[in-house]
């Protein structure tokens, strides 16, 4: 009796977490069914009408998709940059030093995660106004504002992975006559980096995703979520599902690939 | 002499971040403080006057607040749904999963990556009033033969629930996955049923995972309005729909000022209280 | 004496160390310290002593707040870690994770751009007996084979000086009696001088050529295993190298000249003679000490086979069979319970019982005296 109620038990729960999963994968297989809809001439843009293979075969039929697409992604990888940079300096700083107002950095970089991203963006819209910027908000705007809420996020995930780092490692370095430098280069970096590696992808995602920060600091300029924004007033393109669906099937790759790379390199040094 | 130098290293090292925060974050803050204060006659073509004007709080709260009470009720229950949802799920994956851990982890964060705009849009024909739901839940007579999901508060919460879920179950899964499962057969050998194990033993130790994970999401549903304005109708207002109109179409600078610095405001002192009293103030 | 130098003028010489930290703790105290080039030198204390923070000094993991550590004639007290030749074996063995057992070891030796660090590598994951792990990473190791990896890769840089900071903790006792055995024999095959820092008396006495007690910053004795165990100096370092009965005395006189002299002591009415060479206390009263093997027991009556120093009136209150041998209690006539290990020989055939009368005796040249002004159980550790 209470070998089958713990059968059930332990298996009930995981039941539940993949009906969970399903749940969050529901919109996705929406997405990827309507990325071949034909929805010409179609009254309801939010039911299936007809199989075609055209929006995959045209994807940046409709005008201003494809541009907006460059414009997330070069933003995307440009606030990457400067936030992975920003971030790691910060962590380090925060992890290995010990100096006045440190606790007031912490609190510092902890309020962007606690505030709203539509007091953000409205505060930032307020500033530049102020600054006499309201009529040149665009690119570079956007890029400031995605730099700034990145870093939080940067200087979390990178100050954990230095946190859980073995302080004696670095001593052993020195130990085995590596410089500061070295060590640095040889045994510290190599163990943070994938934590840098996960912060920059997080930055990346966040970045290219915003879009209520985004949307006040625009002007003229148009990112991909604004895009879709704007579509949804008039009727979303069905092509929008198809960049929805390659960009989970690639981040998809990206993170099987990163998995299966890493275990062939464990497997190559064991068997060196 | 190497403590200095040391401290000098510190200080240069978080200098950027400092700097970027402070003019892009801080005074920012700033700013809109002073917009919240602005004569609210002014417009963004004849420029704003400072006048100390605290009677915009007294319009943003009386005029919404009716607003901002549905926004805080709309982010706590999809706080509350994605709690038990996420709970589950995170619980299956640090315990359940075996060595399908990693697998599952995956397939958590991947959807995420198609744009939440698109997603939430996909809920909207989900949602339809034709759709397979709708219909479903009119044969079994829990929605009238007129009854209808899109644009009603169920529609809203299920969108936040659903958009935030990730925020969740990620600070969970890295409490839960901490904890030796050996405490538990511990629990179990000092007489302890599947429930008192639960509540006395995982819970309290997933807390950390918990309070984060209530936080993240809870911050952001309340200040969403991407779900209000997709999936609900005017009646399903939330605060941020009614900051960025303000800020957006309306241009009254000054009422949007003061209602966003109050939403930061109630914010910040909820966080506040709540962390305390969770005693878990190392998260900050 | 153990040996003093060996006079190849390559020996670690620490002088007047000392160790402050900011919040006014000192770890170290005014240490004063030779250690003989290709010695194994062993630093042994309780946690908290300051052998540790001793050590890392020497590998210029921390630094001084007064004082010079010199090897030979080189001054390395303010010298980088990276410029000492000296190597550090720690405690976890801080082996890197993301490099393999073979680029573990071979670190050191590229960090210097030694030519043929190669072979050398080859050579030493041999003498460690490691060839075969060479292409794993660390964390496919077991505990054992990964402290021989630390030790690997600390001594094919063939330092002046190898430290070891307790390398032998996160063993099991089986293993880590082992190891000792295997350090030793490497110790002597590479010639090289060990420092050793532990807390585990039988460690340090298995393996080092010299001890030296560590408590609360001094050292309180230093010499051979032998030296330390048959003469201690303080009641902390009779209680924590071993075990001691130590029984309230009173100096009553001294007789003979040179190496025959000898104190006389009255132990609650029975007089005691004590070498000496191993009386440690000016005063009148001290702590007699007696290691707990060297005490004889026998049932009142009968004649106990090497009399000396003898006292009758105990009874015994406890006896624990050990196999190898009885460890018994005995209640003296005033009050005090010592102990008194037996070797079962099979001589006795069988236990002396509980609740019986017996004498206890000791033959005189065991006995040691101590200072009655210092704390009769310091030095006393919880069998671990």
């Amino acid at each position: 009796m209470t070998r089958i109620g713990r059968w059930i038990g332990s298996h009930l729960v995981l039941a539940g977490g993949i009906l969970v999963l399903l749940y969050m994968y529901i919109p996705n297989m929406i997405v990827a069914v309507m990325s071949f809809n034909d929805s010409s001439g179609a009254r309801n843009l939010y039911a299936f009408q007809k199989f075609t293979w055209n929006n995959w075969l045209h994807p940046c039929a409709p005008e201003g998709m494809c541009s907006s697409l460059v414009t997330s992604i070069e933003i995307g990888l440009l606030a990457t940059f400067f936030a992975t940079l920003i971030g790691t300096f910060a962590a380090f700083g925060l992890v290995r030093h010990k100096f006045a107002g440190r606790s007031l950095m912490n609190l510092v970089l902890f309020l962007p995660m606690a505030t709203p991203e539509i007091v953000m963006g409205s505060s930032l819209l307020a500033l530049f106004v102020a600054a006499g910027l309201g009529g040149h908000l665009g690119f570079v705007t956007i890029l400031i504002a995605h730099i700034m809420f990145c870093i939080s996020f940067v200087v979390i995930t990178v100050k954990s992975r230095l946190a859980g780092l073995d302080g004696t490692l670095e001593q052993a370095a020195m130990d085995l006559y590596a410089t500061e430098w070295q060590t640095f280069w040889k045994v510290t970096f190599p163990l943070v980096f994938p934590g840098i590696l996960s912060a920059a992808l997080l930055a990346f995602s966040l970045s290219f995703d915003d879009f209520i920060i985004t949307n006040l600091n625009s002007g003229q300029t148009v990112t991909f979520p604004m895009f879709v924004w704007g579509a949804a007033q008039r009727g979303v393109p069905m092509q929008v599902n198809v960049i929805g669906t390659v960009m989970f099937l690639v981040a998809l790759a990206a993170v099987i690939l990163g998995e299966v790379g890493a275990r062939r390199r464990r497997k190559a040094i064991a068997a060196r | 002499m190497i403590a200095t130098a040391r401290k000098r290293t510190g200080y240069l090292l978080i200098l950027p971040a400092a700097v970027w925060l402070a003019i892009f974050f801080v005074v920012p803050f700033y700013s809109l403080l002073a917009t919240s204060l602005y004569d609210p006659e002014g417009s963004v073509l004849t420029g704003y006057d400072m006048t100390w004007h605290f009677a915009n709080f007294w319009t943003a709260l009386s005029e919404y607040g009716g607003v901002m009470l549905r926004s805080f009720w709309y982010g706590a229950l999809a706080t509350l749904f994605c709690l038990v949802l996420g709970y589950l799920l995170s619980y299956a994956i640090a315990f359940k999963a075996g060595r399908w851990k990693t697998v599952m982890l995956v397939l958590v964060v991947a959807p995420f990556f198609t744009s939440f705009l698109i997603r939430t849009l996909s809920w909207k024909l989900i949602l339809a009033d034709n759709g397979w739901v709708v219909n479903t839940l009119q044969a079994i007579h829990i929605l009238g033969p007129e009854g209808r999901l899109l644009a009603t508060p169920v529609a809203v919460i299920a969108g936040l629930t659903y958009n935030f879920l990730p925020f969740m179950i990620l600070p969970l899964y890295t409490s839960l996955e901490k904890i030796d499962p050996k405490l538990n057969e511990a629990a179990a050998d000092l007489y302890s049923n599947p429930f008192t194990r639960f509540w006395k033993v995982t819970w309290p130790l997933s807390l950390p995972g918990v309070v984060g994970g209530t936080l993240l999401t809870f911050i952001p549903a309340t200040g969403d309005y991407i779900n209000a304005s997709l999936l609900g109708s005017p009646n399903e207002r939330m605060v941020g729909n009614v900051i960025q109109s303000l800020f957006t179409t309306q241009g009254d600078y000054a009422v949007a000022g003061a209602l966003s610095v109050s939403l930061m405001v109630i914010i910040i002192t909820m966080v506040l209280v709540y962390v305390r009293r969770a005693g878990t103030e190392e998260l900050l | 004496m153990s040996q003093v130098s060996s006079g190849t003028g390559r020996d670690l010489r620490l002088s007047g160390l000392q160790k402050t930290y900011p919040n006014g703790f000192t770890a170290v105290h005014d240490l004063d310290l030779v250690v003989p080039q290709g010695s194994f030198f062993a630093l042994l204390g309780p946690s908290g002593c300051g052998k540790t923070t001793t050590l890392r000094m020497v590998a210029g993991l921390e630094t001084p707040t007064a004082g010079s550590i010199t090897i030979g004639d080189a001054d390395i007290t303010h010298a980088k870690p990276y410029k000492r030749p000296v190597n550090t074996v720690f405690q976890n063995y801080a082996l890197f994770p993301h490099l393999s057992i073979a680029e573990n070891v071979e670190f050191g030796l590229k960090r210097r751009k030694v030519a043929d660090s190669r072979a050398q590598v080859k050579a030493i994951l041999e003498l460690t007996e490691l060839a075969e792990q060479a292409a794993k990473l660390p964390t496919q190791l077991s505990g054992g084979q990964q402290q021989r990896v630390a030790l690997a890769r600390a001594i094919v840089n063939r330092p002046e000086v190898l430290l070891l900071d307790e390398p032998l903790g996160a063993l099991d006792l089986k293993l880590r009696r082992a190891m000792q055995v295997e350090l030793k024999r490497i110790q002597e095959e590479v010639g090289i001088t060990f420092v050793h820092v532990t807390h585990d008396q039988e460690e340090a006495m298995s393996m080092a050529d010299t001890v030296a007690v560590m408590n609360q910053g001094v050292i309180e004795q230093m010499g051979s295993p032998y030296d330390l165990y048959t003469n201690p100096h303080t009641t902390f370092v009779a209680n924590f190298l071993g075990r001691s009965n130590l029984i309230k005395g009173t100096v009553v006189g001294r007789e003979g000249a040179g190496d025959d002299a000898v104190v006389k002591v009255d132990m609650h009415g029975t007089i005691a003679t004590i070498k000496a060479s191993k009386v440690h206390t000016d005063s009148k009263d001290g702590w007699l000490g007696i290691r707990p093997e060297k005490v004889l027991i026998q049932p009142a009556g009968t004649a106990i086979d090497a009399p000396g120093s003898s006292i009758s009136g105990g009874v015994v209150t406890d006896a624990s069979y050990l196999g190898v041998s009885t460890d018994y209690t005995v209640r003296m006539p005033w009050g005090q319970e010592i102990i008194c290990f037996e070797q079962n020989t099979g001589r006795r055939g069988g236990l002396i019982p509980v609740g019986t009368q017996v004498d206890v005796s000791w033959r005189p040249e065991f006995a040691f005296l101590l200072d009655a002004s210092q704390d009769a159980d310091a030095g006393i550790v919880e069998e671990d």
